[in-house]
């Protein structure tokens, strides 16, 4: 990263005139609604009760048959998997509209200076090894596929700081496999568990843990992988081998 | 016992308004790469935060996502201006952009 100048953008460098006192005119206007929304949400704040029930003890009273033993699991991946579900096309239709931008931009071949290279090289796989335990640790302590995901999804950012670029076999139909495996595994499941003769995304709970994990290792893969397309910020494409 | 919850409540108070400063001189910087170093910063606070409220998963997802994914995305759009604003011919000739990314 570079240190970036000041962009010198002045407001307005001309002495008073309309263009000022209209400006002004809005911002007090602008502090006038501001100040209106901070009060109501000061009141909405306010006038909560002191202690809700929530839904923590209904979490609690099930955590036995969700397969997993954190509540914070529990509900992303069983009570309320449908949410995490959509959460997952949303990243995927994210990705997709960056792609709709066209191809990656023309880059010029920058080489990393050796404290980048060297560091990439040591943390990548040390990154890699923590969010495979992030994945595993979710299941009973805070972690779980977004964290994880976002860590994977780091190491790939870096790679990409560094340099590389994905080759040109992986950047065709694996790459598109792999983004969508998250979203397809979460999506057959789901189906299978309707024509098994449940309800969506209603786990049996002998195999609720196993079926959370695959579904969360699926996720964690295609997170990552999604956050570091998002970073080349284009749809990469099949260039000469590298 | 006492102090450590005064400590505790002090720290508190201290990282509240921290967050609130950190914000404001990030919303009001003219320098969009100092915004987002400051966002940056604002991230990780708001990540000491949400341990401080016991949500030890929101503030994973924070530091990992909000500062970290975030601030490195951010960063490339603004070298991505920069260099757009390069290649067009502009009033400004102060601003040599290099390559970086």
């Amino acid at each position: 990263m570079q240190q970036s100048q000041p962009l010198k953008k002045t407001i307005n460098p001309k002495p008073m005139t309309e263009g000022v006192k209209k400006q002004l005119l809005f911002r007090l206007l602008l502090v006038a609604l501001l100040s209106l929304l901070a009060t109501g949400l000061g009141y909405a704040v306010l006038s909560l009760p002191s202690s809700a029930p929530g839904l923590s003890e209904l979490v609690a009273e099930n955590l036995e048959t969700s397969g997993v033993s954190n509540p914070v699991t529990a509900v992303l991946l069983n009570f309320r998997a449908y949410d995490t579900l959509l959460e997952l096309g949303v990243l995927l239709l994210a990705l997709l509209g960056v792609w709709s931008f066209g191809a990656v931009p023309e880059r010029r071949e920058s080489f990393p200076g050796p404290v980048l290279d060297t560091l990439s090289r040591l943390l990548v796989p040390l990154l890699i090894l923590v969010a495979g335990y992030l994945l595993w640790v979710g299941a009973h302590a805070p972690g779980g596929a977004f964290q994880a995901g976002s860590v994977l999804g780091a190491a790939g950012v870096l790679l990409l700081l560094a340099g590389w670029r994905p080759g040109a076999r992986f950047v065709g139909l694996p790459l598109r496999i792999t983004l969508v495996a998250g979203l397809g595994v979460f999506v057959i499941v789901s189906a299978v568990l309707i024509l098994v003769g449940g309800r969506l995304l209603e786990y049996p709970p002998s195999f609720a843990a196993t079926l959370i994990l695959l579904i969360e290792a699926a996720a964690t893969l295609s997170i990552g992988i999604t956050l570091a397309a998002l970073f080349i910020g284009g749809r990469p494409e099949a260039g000469p081998n590298n | 016992m006492e102090t450590v919850t005064l400590l505790q409540w002090a720290f508190d108070v201290v990282l509240g308004f921290s967050l609130l400063w950190i914000a404001w001189l990030a919303l009001t910087s003219l320098d969009l790469f100092r915004a987002i170093v400051l966002f940056i910063a604002f991230g990780l606070l708001m990540a000491l935060a949400w341990v401080r409220l016991d949500a030890p998963d929101v503030a994973l997802a924070e530091a990992a996502i909000g500062a970290g994914l975030t601030g490195a995305l951010l960063l490339a759009a603004l070298a991505r201006l920069e260099s757009n604003n390069a290649t067009k011919p502009t009033p400004e000739k102060d601003h040599q952009p290099e390559a970086h990314d």
